[in-house]
């Protein structure tokens, strides 16, 4: 059989396809960050914990009004949106055009409660939430088992992704939005509502989080912590990806998918550190991310 | 003016009285509160403390009864300071629990040194009644050589001679690898290989495919708490156990498989040496720690933290003091053990309680009469069989006689 680096090759292309699906929820989770940091300027560390929140919502739903996957899928990135819209509003308003610093700590702390409250109530093993009907079971593609789920989630990742990059990028809403970036008075001045556009980018970041919450809920559990154990590398990824790039943090939250799962083969005790390292190389030679705009 | 120097009199008193309570028997609880293994241990193991101190009316040997409790993070130098201060600054008598392996080891270490008490209930490697056993340790509840003697023995028997471990990265894992390895191999298996994998991993698959490309007819899961319940869980959606390979979980905790659901963990064998729907006795007290716990149902972490208080309550009270650990360590080893959970045993020399371990199998969705009700009997292993025999022990305290 033929080998790389005394890998099977049938056995590489299975990773490959793992660290793909794997890359999808860091693509998902950094294009919310990236698209708030981007036009909010807000480095929004409370993300994880928003996306346990969609996670969360979507199993409370299904524990006590029997609403399933699909409904989920559609209310609780609202409900968590509508969430984030109203801590925009009260909280993250405030301190708009202080230092970068400011909204890191607040956001901070916010997951810290958010995800205290839900550990005290919940536990931390979390709840179980099953595959819905219609997406169990798998194919074989030859080289290995997929099972339908994943391949599902990629979908819905490329998707989204490409969606929100042709909003921002392409449309003249994304252009009211990256105008009110750059000079928030002067779009104003033309009768744009930029308060309002604010917090509907917060709520559109934080409906994403949360969208990809549901979407993790049937692979790992409903569970506090999923978001913690997350949000890290998401913030590496998005450092990388170079802060605030919406194509950056796409691309590169993919490629650490895909790199993450060879470094599973080739040496799994690295896997939980291989992000970082690459974090510090790209930083050292490019200080603003592969695709940043150095300011 | 009576009323006056009656009062006086009473402050004349207080002094005596404050002196003679000054000895307070001062029982640590250390563990994750707030991480992966909380649910295992964590507050619930708190609870279980309480209980047993109430057992007592939280007095012993004319000594109130304290419990008092930390996190330590799964950090061996986090959970190595905060036993430090318990001891020299608050006078704590007896550190309980401590899951982690790799924590526990370091407090076994602390608590030698300052001859004070530590009875684990929460952690696994067998090495704390093995090369690292010391004269203050006991190891109450299970043991990874337990484990990989209980599931390990019967996977192979039933067939499944050859392995291939997904083991967590740290001192835990290694152990229950090695011992499990042990084990397979002297009954005629053979292991293919293995994979360390990161504690706290969200995402197994990539280590379940290079699983099921040994080929290997057993996946043995050298790991705890949420990095099991994230392997079984992968598996079943990867299509490991309908591909005709098998899962082992080495250790398994009733918290686990509530969060899996039946559906997912049916069929799923695990040794524990604690199972709520025993008997009418572990009936009877885990519907009254249920009560105080949100409705949980106690793991065994959290009856071994209850059963190692009481007879820890025992000693202290037959020597009527809590000062020198060792001599309390030695009046446990005295005197048999019994409670409600755990039967009538005893501590070993090495500081190894022995007591029956039990062979489960998770039940099928429609065989479980309720909740919590999971787990049915396939096999209860002896005292004697359930623990390594101490011809074979590497502690010093059993070499060196």
């Amino acid at each position: 059989m033929n080998t790389v680096f005394g890998v099977p090759i049938q056995a590489l292309f299975s990773q490959l396809l793992v660290g793909l699906i794997n890359g999808s929820f860091y693509a998902l989770l950094s294009l919310g960050l990236a698209v708030i940091f981007g036009l909010l300027n807000v480095i929004n560390f409370c993300h994880g914990a928003l996306y346990m929140l969609g996670a969360l919502v979507a199993w409370l739903m299904l524990e006590h009004f029997g609403i399933g996957y699909w409904g989920a899928l559609i209310i609780a990135p609202i409900a968590v949106g509508l969430f984030g819209a109203l801590i925009e509003r009260t909280m993250i308003k405030r301190i708009a055009g202080l230092d970068p610093l400011y909204g890191l700590l607040l956001t901070f702390g916010l997951a810290l409660i958010i995800q205290g409250v839900a550990r005290n109530y919940f536990g931390v093993s979390g709840e179980p939430y099953e595959i819905p009907p219609q997406l169990t079971g798998g194919r074989n593609l030859g080289f290995m088992f997929l099972p339908n789920y994943r391949a599902w989630v990629v979908l819905v990742s490329v998707l989204l992704c490409g969606s929100t990059w042709y909003v921002t990028e392409r449309t003249r809403l994304g252009s009211y939005l990256r105008a009110a970036t750059e000079n928030p008075l002067l779009v104003q001045a033309f009768g744009i509502n930029v308060p309002r556009m604010i917090t509907i980018t917060y709520a559109l970041g934080v409906g994403l989080a949360a969208l990809a919450g549901v979407m993790a809920a049937p692979i790992y559990r409903v569970n506090p912590l999923m978001g913690a154990d997350l949000i890290i590398v998401v913030f590496a990824v998005v450092v990388i990806g170079g802060m605030g790039s919406i194509f950056g943090s796409i691309l590169t939250g993919f490629g650490l998918g895909v790199i993450e799962g060879l470094t599973k083969v080739y040496y799994p005790e690295a896997s939980s550190t291989v992000v970082f390292v690459i974090m510090a190389i790209v930083l050292l030679l490019k200080p603003a991310g592969l695709f940043g705009r150095t300011a | 003016m009576r009323i006056a120097s009656r009062l006086l009199a009473l402050v004349c008193l207080l002094p005596l009285a404050a002196l003679a309570q000054e000895k307070v028997v001062k029982i640590g609880v250390l563990n994750d509160q707030s991480g992966l293994y909380t649910d295992l241990g964590g507050p619930g193991s708190v609870i279980a403390a309480k209980m047993a101190a109430e057992e007592f009316g939280n007095k012993v040997a004319g000594m109130p009864i304290e419990i008092v409790t930390a996190d330590h993070q799964n950090k061996p130098d986090i959970g190595s300071s905060i036993a430090t201060k318990w001891i020299d600054v608050d006078k704590v008598d007896a550190i309980l629990d401590v899951p982690n392996s790799g924590v526990s080891l370091a407090i076994a270490k602390i608590v030698a040194d300052k001859n004070k008490v530590f009875i684990d209930s929460g952690a696994a490697t067998s090495d704390l009644t093995g090369k690292a056993c010391t004269p203050n340790t006991v190891h109450w509840t299970y043991d990874t050589w337990a484990l990989a003697n209980g599931t390990g023995k019967e996977v192979v028997k039933a067939g499944g001679d050859t392995w291939f471990f997904l083991t967590a990265d740290y001192a835990f894992g290694k152990a229950l690898e090695r011992d499990t390895t042990a084990v397979v191999q002297a009954n005629g298996g053979k292991v293919l290989g293995s994979v360390l994998h990161p504690l706290n991993t969200p995402d197994f698959s990539s280590f379940l495919l290079q699983a099921q490309a040994s080929k290997a007819k057993i996946i043995g899961l050298a790991n705890a708490g949420g990095d099991t319940i994230n392997s079984i869980k992968s598996a079943s959606e990867f299509g490991i156990v309908q591909g005709g390979q098998k899962l082992a979980g080495l250790l398994v905790f009733i918290s686990d498989v509530h969060a899996l659901g039946l559906k997912t963990a049916q069929g799923l064998q695990l040794t524990t040496a604690f199972y709520w729907d025993h008997d009418d006795k572990t009936r009877a007290w885990s519907k009254k720690f249920a009560a105080r716990h949100g409705g949980k149902m106690p793991t065994m972490v959290q009856a071994g933290v209850y059963a190692g208080v009481l007879h820890y309550l025992k000693a202290v009270q037959a020597l009527k003091s809590d000062e020198d650990g060792k001599a309390v360590v030695d009046k446990m080893k005295a005197i048999p053990t019994d409670d409600p959970l755990f039967g009538k045993g005893s501590v070993r020399a090495d500081g190894r309680t022995i007591h029956p371990m039990y062979l489960y199998e998770v039940k099928k969705p429609a065989e479980s009469k309720g909740p919590w009700d999971y787990y049915k009997l396939i096999r209860e292993i002896p005292a004697d069989q359930a623990f390594r025999p101490l011809s074979q022990s590497d502690c010093p305290l059993i070499t060196k006689k």
